[in-house]
């Protein structure tokens, strides 16, 4: 138990840190947010998967990825599916020419379910396929291009073209993915009607227990040698080479480990708002990612859920109040942020708050013990 | 196994490395020629030569992290030449680079917890666990290259000269069998070359080593033989008065 302490949570600080988040997460926004914020919140806390994902393979790995929309669309889109299945059933869609198939098929004149989309009539084969399918694209992405040793600069580019050629690809296939409408009209999980307002509130809170068991997986890779060794690889891949290690192993796992993340925050994503579109997998969206994980720090785990968060108000506190420019302000506060704190939020309290913290303690009267 | 030798079996000279018709090419360019390099179990090997002889390329050759064009490199009977490079490390050949290369973000001891020869794969560096073997062994390796009280600074913050020890001390941890290291006291003031000396003296009695240096007089301290590298080709190999009375050697290198 002292060592899970030890290595999962670290410091004192660091679960002081975990706690605040989780009083925010499971306490504070529930009392104060009706469930259509309480919603939206949970939409921006599925993105903070990808944030976190981000911090492991780019802040510690030091590996760039701009697709990450292409994980965290293609978890979505195998929860889509599923719950596309089982809302088109015979009787809901006895109206088509072909009942029984999503209504989107129908529209294409496809007359029967593709091969594709069988196994996504299983619970349990969708639950598998959440993490498993972008984990398996990771792995085989990563391989291909750790094992030859592609620049980073090289990789990054690699994976926007793979987020614009499925975006692309689930656009032009409308037949079978639903085009750029992407898959609506979801209703039930098993049965369970996701669109009520006590199945929103659940689901906020599965999502946040989710989230923070990815937290608490990020810090237990990044506590123990592993994590070490993706510090040591970024300062010098050559010396870590030459003590033995293979280096594009680790670099693959820790993609896959990041794809994974996205993934299940894609699922969640779906399971809250509801639909899954093209929107969120390709060029624009990935890099959307990449700033959430920059501005809250791209070395802190939990500086990247606050960085989402707070982009994410922004974003909708801006178009909202300044319907023209926000844009611009958003780019504004991304340049100023990203030029005057490389490391982000997390750099900040590093920097500025946590000195003064540790300044005040010796001065204060001894705590009991 | 067929490598059980026989009780009887004559005496053969032991090398540990043994290079053979060693040739590299970059784009036309030979940067080392039909090279052939012995060295014995336990025997300090320096390597000199003036700028663009091939020394950096021949330990490059070595560690793998130049593929060789033609030619044999076998250690301890393994051939090297077709093995990636983590492998070669792990059959026991450490290689120390020109400029320290240590993890700058990372503490002395994590510096050497990195190193420590277990915990290879993903899996196992997931499950590493620091024993108490491990920390002892960090301890004796800080010891050894005198930073035992900096054990716990980031090592962005040790004099360079330090650096340079930290990183032969990341070596000393995997304890490899032959150890290569390239210009070892570059920047480093007098007593930190005499240290070094000291150190390289103690550390090279219980393994093979190749040293690429500059300095004359360091190379003397530490060197049981002296190979002059010229264009990629052995020039002069023998006892450092051997070579450095050679006149094809005072031709090239030591005249000017």
């Amino acid at each position: 138990m002292s060592r899970f302490y030890k290595n999962v949570l670290g410091s004192r600080e660091g679960v002081i840190g975990l706690a605040i988040l989780a009083v925010i997460v499971f306490v504070v926004f529930p009392l104060v947010l009706d469930v259509f914020r309480l919603n939206l919140v949970g939409k921006y806390l599925s993105y903070a998967f990808v944030a976190i994902g981000l911090v492991m393979c780019w802040g510690y790995g030091g590996i760039l990825s701009l697709g990450q929309g292409v994980f965290f669309g293609l978890g979505g889109y195998c929860m889509a599916m599923f719950l596309k299945l089982e809302a088109s059933t015979p009787e809901a869609t006895a109206i088509q020419s072909t009942p029984g198939i999503p209504d989107f098929m129908d529209w294409n004149q496809i007359t029967a379910l593709p091969l594709l989309w069988e196994p996504f009539k299983s619970f349990a084969f969708t639950l598998i396929a959440i993490p498993a399918i972008p984990a398996l694209l990771a792995v085989l992405l990563g391989v291909a291009m750790f094992k030859r040793r592609v620049g980073e600069v090289y990789f990054a580019i690699v994976t926007q073209a793979v987020a614009l050629i499925l975006s692309v690809l689930i656009i032009g296939q409308q037949g079978y993915t639903g085009g750029v409408n992407g898959i609506t009209d979801l209703k039930t999980l098993l049965g369970w009607d996701i669109r009520s307002d006590s199945a929103r509130l659940i689901l906020y809170f599965v999502n946040g227990v989710l989230l923070f068991g990815c937290i608490l997986f990020g810090k237990f890779l990044l506590s123990s040698k592993l994590g070490k060794l993706l510090m040591a690889m970024r300062d010098k891949e050559e010396r870590v080479r030459f003590s033995g290690y293979d280096v594009a192993n680790f670099k693959v796992f820790v993609f896959a480990v990041a794809a994974v993340f996205s993934a299940i925050g894609g699922a969640m994503f779906t399971l809250q708002v509801g639909f899954m579109s093209p929107s969120f997998v390709g060029i624009v969206p990935s890099i959307e990612m990449v700033i959430f994980a920059a501005v809250g720090g791209r070395l802190s785990l939990l500086g990247a859920v606050y960085g989402t968060l707070i982009v994410n108000f922004g974003k909708s506190y801006f178009s909202e109040t300044f319907p023209e420019v926000w844009l611009f302000l958003m780019g504004g506060l991304f340049i100023a942020v990203v030029m005057a704190f490389p490391n982000g939020l997390a750099g900040i309290y590093k920097d500025y708050v946590r000195p003064r913290l540790r300044l005040a303690r010796p001065v204060a009267p001894k705590e009991a013990v | 196994m067929s490598n059980v030798i026989a009780p009887d079996m004559p005496d053969k000279p032991e090398f540990a490395l043994y290079v053979e018709g060693l040739t590299v090419s970059f784009n036309g360019f030979v940067a080392v020629n039909n090279l052939s390099l012995y060295v014995d179990k336990g025997e300090t090997r320096v390597v000199i030569g003036p700028n663009g002889a091939g020394k950096t390329t021949v330990l490059d050759l070595i560690c793998g992290r130049t593929k060789a064009t033609s030619g044999s490199i076998r250690f301890n009977d393994i051939e090297l030449t077709t093995m990636s490079e983590h492998k070669i490390v792990r059959a026991g050949v450490g290689r120390k680079f020109q400029t320290p290369s240590i993890y700058e973000t990372l503490t002395v001891r994590e510096n050497l917890e990195v190193s420590f020869p277990r915990g290879r794969t993903v899996f196992g560096a997931l499950t590493f666990r620091l024993t108490p073997d491990v920390v002892e062994r960090v301890e004796e390796v800080a010891e050894e290259i005198f930073l035992s009280a900096h054990l716990d600074r980031p090592a962005e913050l040790l004099s360079h000269g330090q650096k340079q020890w930290l990183e032969i001390g990341m070596l000393l941890m995997q304890s490899p069998e032959l150890m290569m290291l390239d210009e070892p006291v570059a920047g480093m003031s007098v007593s930190e070359r005499e240290k070094t000396a000291e150190l390289l003296n103690r550390i090279g009695k219980h393994r093979s080593m190749i040293v690429i240096e500059h300095d004359m007089e360091f190379a003397r301290h530490i060197a049981d033989k002296v190979t002059v590298l010229h264009q990629g080709q052995v020039l002069a190999e023998g006892s450092m008065d051997h070579v450095q009375n050679d006149p094809r050697v005072i031709e090239v290198y030591l005249g000017h």
